[in-house]
């Protein structure tokens, strides 16, 4: 099953300046290790020594925030789009 | 002038002052670090120089990140350009006091701005900011009050401006929006919905997000309310603190306006207690207080009070962590609380605020019942926006007497003062 990632712009230096890429995964964590593996550099921006997202660190599934859903474990449909974006704006 | 670099709050890398707000090593938020040795030690003669600065945010010049120091001309009558934000009444509210058992409330009537609410403060910051980076155009993500202070600034400056806020917005907030002539974008969705969409949009457009990639500017100009409030005391500081929280950066940026006026002198004493004031329909940062937790789960706000409707805080960490190290709090309350404190503050002050003043007062009413406030204690009430922006929330508060125009009818249908 392949998922849209979409990539901030604060990332994609260290994603081979994409702002986009398709990435193979059935859950949010399967993507995240997909893309990992893919752009090695982009794990230690992101997630914590033990493998959780750093908390300023916002994921979306289809426009939804994933702690609204299962977190990690929230499945991803194929073809779905998967946003990763800054958890400090607005306000 | 002393602004120097950007920061990242978490992990210290330094970047330089332009449009950014993400660390790009670890994710963390960007803060605007200053240099001021060259502001000397004479305490004395640094307060002469805010005092003889104009009245308005710009007489803090010096503690905002501005490379060009306050814009217009230079002087007590200089900047006068644009709408100046600021000097907003330090009222004290005897009254309020006697009726919550306390000896000493203040209202900082933050409604008293060019837009009616303290947003006037932050808007300042980032868009004079922002035309120093040369940006044309200013956006932001609002739950209203920002978007009334956006149109309007970018009215004043002659900058194109785009405004994005949740579609069902109050609407005294839509048509004081609207009349500036800005682009206003109503979006189906709640605020952090509308959040989500500026932040990717950002990337996508050369604009100053006055809240995203200008946040590090804007948060900074929070920090006038806590100068000012130091300042109309006579270079004191107050005791304690009660502001609502929406992002929290309000609440932390009072608490740091407080800090940094403290490690340069300019004010004696222990930094105040700082509770935070949420609705109950919006409150993840008061459940997380009570539960213990360092960190916020999002919640899907359903409140009255919509200009404190952010599910998810930005600055939820970092608000958590003030309330607890100055010995505060972060409460919330109910709407039927809220429209009580909106009424309670009217009717003792003479002060009509919106819901999120409601919500600040019914904490501050909530804190005295409980008797976590001293008697003694000298307690300022941040008041944040107008009470005629959420009309909805007083109507059927009160009776209307309709009469005929007789003096029977008068006497017949209306009651006698209360003497006492």
């Amino acid at each position: 099953m392949s998922v849209l990632v979409k990539i901030p712009t604060q990332l994609r230096p260290v994603a081979g300046g994409e702002a986009e890429a398709q990435i193979d995964g059935a859950t949010v964590q399967e993507v995240l290790d997909g893309l990992f593996e893919r752009f090695e550099e982009l794990r230690v921006r992101i997630a914590d020594d033990d493998g959780s997202l750093r908390r300023f660190v916002n994921v979306y599934v289809a426009g939804e925030d994933i702690r609204f859903l299962d977190g990690l474990a929230t499945p991803v449909a194929d073809g779905a789009e998967m946003t990763i974006l800054p958890a400090v704006a607005g306000g | 002038m002393a602004v120097s670099h950007l920061e990242c709050k978490e992990c210290k890398a330094q970047y330089p002052l332009e449009a950014l707000y993400v660390c790009e090593q670890c994710f963390g938020p960007l803060q605007v670090a200053y240099d001021h040795t060259r502001l000397g030690h004479d305490v004395g003669e640094l307060r002469r120089r805010i005092q003889g600065g104009p009245q308005n945010i710009w007489r803090y010049a010096d503690f905002l990140p501005l490379a060009g120091g306050p814009p217009g001309p230079s002087g007590r009558l200089a900047s006068r350009v644009g709408l100046p934000a600021g000097c907003t009444p330090l009222i004290r509210a005897d009254r309020l006091a006697a009726r919550l058992g306390l000896r000493e409330v203040w209202v900082k009537n933050d409604a008293a701005n060019p837009t009616h609410s303290f947003k006037d403060r932050v808007v300042s910051v980032a868009v004079t900011r922002a035309r120093e980076l040369g940006f044309q155009t200013i956006a932001c993500a609002s739950t209203g009050n920002l978007a009334n202070s956006v149109a309007a600034h970018g009215a004043a400056l002659g900058l194109d401006s785009y405004v994005f806020i949740p579609a069902d917005l109050e609407e005294q907030k839509i048509l004081a929006t609207g009349v500036y002539g800005t682009n206003l974008v109503g979006v189906k969705g709640n605020y952090d919905d509308v959040n989500r969409l500026c932040t990717e949009l950002c990337a996508e457009r050369d604009w100053a997000f006055v809240n995203i990639n200008m946040r590090p500017y804007y948060a900074e100009g929070s920090k006038t309310l806590a100068f000012e409030i130091a300042e109309q005391l006579g270079w004191e500081l107050p005791d304690r603190c009660v502001v609502p929280i929406a992002s929290g950066s309000l609440f932390t940026k009072i608490a740091r306006g407080f800090e940094e006026w403290g490690e340069l002198g300019l004010i004696e004493g222990t930094p105040p207690r700082m509770n935070g004031a949420q609705a109950q329909g919006c409150s993840p940062v008061a459940s997380a207080f009570a539960a213990g937790h360092d960190v916020c789960r999002p919640v899907k706000p359903s409140t009255i009070a919509k200009s404190l409707a952010i599910g998810n805080p930005a600055d939820g960490p970092y608000a958590l962590d003030l309330a607890r190290r100055t010995g505060g709090s972060v409460d919330a309350v109910s709407d039927e609380e809220i429209r009580a404190g909106i009424k309670l503050l009217a009717e003792t002050t003479g002060v009509f605020t919106e819901t999120a003043g409601g919500v600040t007062t019914a904490v501050l009413a909530k804190l005295a019942a409980r008797g976590d406030i001293d008697p003694d204690e000298r307690v300022v009430l941040v008041i944040t926006g107008e009470g005629l922006k959420t009309l909805d929330a007083v109507r059927g508060s009160f009776e209307t007497h309709t009469i005929e125009p007789s003096v029977e009818s008068f006497q017949a249908g209306v009651p006698e003062p209360l003497t006492v």
